[in-house]
């Protein structure tokens, strides 16, 4: 009963949808209030029975409801109550579902806070975001219902894909979809402003807030992904190029430079008609990612939809939301003039950088995403591009941000003088011994390391050096730093952040040590100093799967470090078999040792690997999107009132 | 029945080789690390986007085996490249060639980057001629001394 409830809330939620789409868009086109007063109420409403639906399907999950379908093909009685629940955006229905109740969700937020927005802005907000939600709804109920009933219900599931039964990633994927989605409302607020006719400094400080928020959840779920690949895919890599993970990577960079161009707009009246440009491709390329997810056309490890149908339908909402957003953006961008000018040495040239950069270098994950098809397609090619590609044709431009982002941070807005580098050079020589330093020290002489080292110490030597300038030149500098606004400390903490991240990168990359080899139960092997010892192996039987279990003694120079217990795991259930890493993890490196099968000759298959600097890459992702946070709790976008202004000049179009 | 499950699965189980295994490791380290970086840029055929340096699939296995045997017989990397790719079509190359239309694939970044400069210089050309122009007329600059001296 509670089933047919929850779909029939969904109905009437895509009817919602659809007036609180028609409504507030009209009544703000002919300026009738009232039609546009309906606005936040219609979206408050679609959010609650979405909420609704997506509860008692949480609640069919938990209580293992064999008469839906999606549990019966998801979930299983054995499975411990986590995986329970989040089976239930472990599979294509619910997470479709997920992702129109967060589409939902941030345009309740959007209702709730945007009450000080110009009415029609706001009107024109929720009604375009109404429209997306539509159109997902619509998605969801005729081709993926999650309330699908099986006549004969069984008695017991079909299991899930065992490796998605793991902490890190029952949480990867809310936290893309809160990132994912939440560019939908940068993408609504950037549609409205076309359709208002009007950008202005204000308008620039409400998307940022947006951006800011669905950027940082991109950042930890990104992060969340990347590190559940490397401890349970058993070779500890951390980015694999693929196709589903760049559907997660394009908007990060994408939005990535939206949040920097954003900036420009509020402070400085300048690139306008680009940072809405941004805004719909940020969105666009959530689309395009959901499409290449959703639709398995471009197979890969993690995608688990495989239907054209689908596919279709997606491409059409892409098509639609997609095109009509560039086609309306080529009608009025003209209308953008911007005010503001300023000198080529200046802070807004160096976030022109940025930008460019990013939005290059997405645009080359975007081409080598989808060259497989284009190649096909045209050419009757079949082929692939892999890592190697990636490596060598997006590392420039990231490595070239990275060295302009310290400079271009501490030049001032309008016109700088090369003085106002004078700090910068020292560190920057300092940085170039690094790199110098490392290259004659390391024995592979690649120049990863080095050059990724040195990046990681210019990062963050710059912060630490543009925080000392912002203190002056007085006494008081402690009582100068501590008043500095929240949104500089977040903006410091995230360069930093991204420093760490490369710093790492590099360390793996460059100077991981990896040993296979076949050990005998008292065998003890020594890799670049570490002792690695086989004390014993068992099967075992967990909840729902069947292990082989070894007891690994770690130790260095004769001292003890730890005991790690590698596994290979079976789920007899969804007859798969997995790994499960034994790490030991430390501030410089990373022991990760994997146990194979048992070898015909006796022993049994031993892989270590040393991984320097292993978590350095995700403490990076942490801090990055904690810089992301305190940004978006600084003061001046609480301080909400600004419209109301009179010193904000509006530009008309 | 159970019992049935579990002894398959144990079957199923063991059947599933590991990535590189130890008995395929070289004995020569330096050709070693030739095969690993060869076979890190291969991909495996029946996986979803593996190399076969990372695939537990037989296939990947076999290939990783005959890589190995090539190099012991005195074949250079580009050969053994040649070779797989003559058997197996371009498809198994993760290092998309810039042969036809891959070039575009190769040359998309580059070029959109240079494109990007061009718009940007052109852009900040016009600008600084627009800002040039606007110099004061003589109207205006007797306006601004009227203004400047009633003012003090």
């Amino acid at each position: 009963m509670l089933n047919e409830i929850a779909h029939f809330s969904l109905n009437v939620a895509l009817g919602f949808a659809v007036f609180g789409t028609i409504i507030p868009l009209l009544g703000a086109t002919l300026g009738r209030s009232s039609w546009m007063q309906l606005a936040p109420i219609l979206s408050m409403l679609q959010f609650l029975l979405v909420a609704f639906a997506f509860g008692v399907l949480t609640v069919a999950f938990v209580r293992s409801d064999f008469s839906l379908r999606v549990v019966v093909s998801n979930s299983h009685t054995l499975k411990p109550m986590l995986y329970k629940i989040a089976g239930v955006w472990g599979n294509h229905e619910g997470s479709l579902l997920l992702w129109v109740l967060i589409l939902t969700l941030f345009a309740a937020c959007a209702a709730f806070f945007g009450k000080t927005l110009p009415q029609s802005l706001l009107a024109r907000v929720l009604g375009v975001q109404s429209s997306i939600t539509a159109a997902f709804l619509a998605f969801v109920l005729f081709t993926s219902n999650p309330f699908t009933r099986v006549e004969f219900p069984p008695f017991n599931g079909q299991g899930l894909n065992p490796l998605l039964q793991d902490p890190g990633l029952a949480f990867h994927p809310p936290f893309l979809y809160l990132g994912y989605v939440g560019l939908s409302i940068t993408f609504s607020f950037a549609i409205a402003a076309l359709l208002e006719g009007k950008v202005d400094a204000a308008w620039g400080r409400w998307v940022r807030p947006w951006t800011l928020a669905a950027w940082i959840f991109l950042t930890i779920g990104i992060g969340l992904g990347s590190w559940w690949a490397y401890y349970e895919l058993g070779w500890g890599g951390f980015w694999f190029w693929d196709p589903v993970e760049n559907a997660s990577f394009m908007p990060w960079l994408i939005s990535a430079a939206l949040l920097h161009s954003a900036i420009v707009v509020e402070k400085r009246d300048a690139l306008k008609a680009w940072t809405i440009l941004l805004a719909i491709l940020a969105f666009g390329f959530s689309l395009i990612g959901t499409f290449i997810v959703r639709s398995g056309v471009l197979t890969s490890v993690h995608a688990f939809a495989n239907d054209p149908e689908r596919g279709v339908f997606i491409l059409m909402i892409l098509g639609v939301f997609f095109g009509g957003a560039l086609f309306l953006f080529a009608l009025r961008a003209s209308a953008m003039d911007s005010k503001g000018v300023f000198a080529t040495v200046s802070r807004e040239s160096a976030l022109i950088a940025n930008n460019l950069l990013l939005a290059i270098s997405c645009f080359v994950v975007f081409v080598g995403t989808v060259w497989p098809l284009v190649a096909e397609l045209l050419m009757d090619r079949k082929l692939s591009v892999g890592p190697p590609f990636f490596n060598i044709a997006f590392t420039p431009f990231i490595v070239a941000l990275a060295v302009i982002l310290p400079i271009g941070s501490t030049l001032p807005w309008k016109r700088a003088k090369r003085t106002h580098l004078s700090r910068l050079w020292p560190v920057g020589i300092f940085c170039l011994a690094c790199v110098g330093l490392t290259w004659t020290m390391q024995t592979g002489r690649s120049l990863i390391g080095p050059v990724g080292l040195g990046l990681g110490v210019w990062l963050v030597m710059g912060v630490l050096i543009e925080l000392y300038q912002r203190t002056g030149r007085d006494v008081g500098k402690w009582k100068r730093l501590k008043r500095l606004p929240l949104a500089d400390w977040g903006k410091a903490t995230a360069h930093a952040g991204l420093g760490i991240t490369i710093f790492g990168v590099a360390g793996i990359t460059a100077w991981q040590v990896e040993d296979i080899r076949v050990m005998e139960i008292g065998d003890s092997a020594t890799i670049s100093g570490f002792t690695v010892t086989l004390d014993n192996v068992e099967d075992l039987r967990g909840p729902n799967y069947l292990t082989t279990m070894a007891d690994i003694e770690l130790s260095r120079n004769g001292s003890f470090l730890a005991n790690l217990h590698p596994e290979r795991r079976y789920y007899p259930v969804a007859e798969m078999p997995t790994t499960e890493a034994g790490i030991d993890s430390g501030l410089w490196r990373d022991v990760y040792v994997v146990v194979g099968d048992a070898q015909p000759e006796g022993g049994y298959a031993v892989r270590t690997f040393i991984k320097p600097l292993a978590n350095w890459i995700w403490t990076g992702a942490i801090i990055m999107a904690l810089g992301g946070l305190l940004s978006l709790f600084d003061r001046r976008y609480r301080v909400g009132s600004v419209a109301t202004r009179r010193d904000i000049k509006e530009v008309d179009a | 029945m159970k019992k049935i499950l579990w002894i398959l699965g144990m079957v199923v189980w063991a059947g599933l080789a590991q990535a590189v295994e130890p008995s395929e490791v070289m004995s020569d380290p330096v050709l070693e690390d030739r095969a690993r970086s060869i076979s890190q840029g291969l991909r495996c055929l029946q996986c979803r986007n593996e190399s076969i340096d990372e695939s537990n699939a037989g296939i990947a296995k076999d290939l990783r085996i005959l890589v190995r045997r090539r190099l012991v017989e005195g074949d250079s990397d580009t050969e053994i490249m040649d070779y797989i790719v003559a058997r197996y079509g371009e498809y198994v190359l993760l290092r998309p060639n810039g042969l036809g239309i891959n070039l575009v694939l190769w040359m998309a970044g580059p070029l959109l980057f240079l494109i990007a400069l061009a718009c940007l210089l052109s852009v900040q050309r016009r600008s600084k001629r627009s800002i040039s122009t606007q110099a004061l007329t003589k109207e205006e600059e007797s306006e601004i001394n009227n203004i400047l001296s009633s003012g003090s």
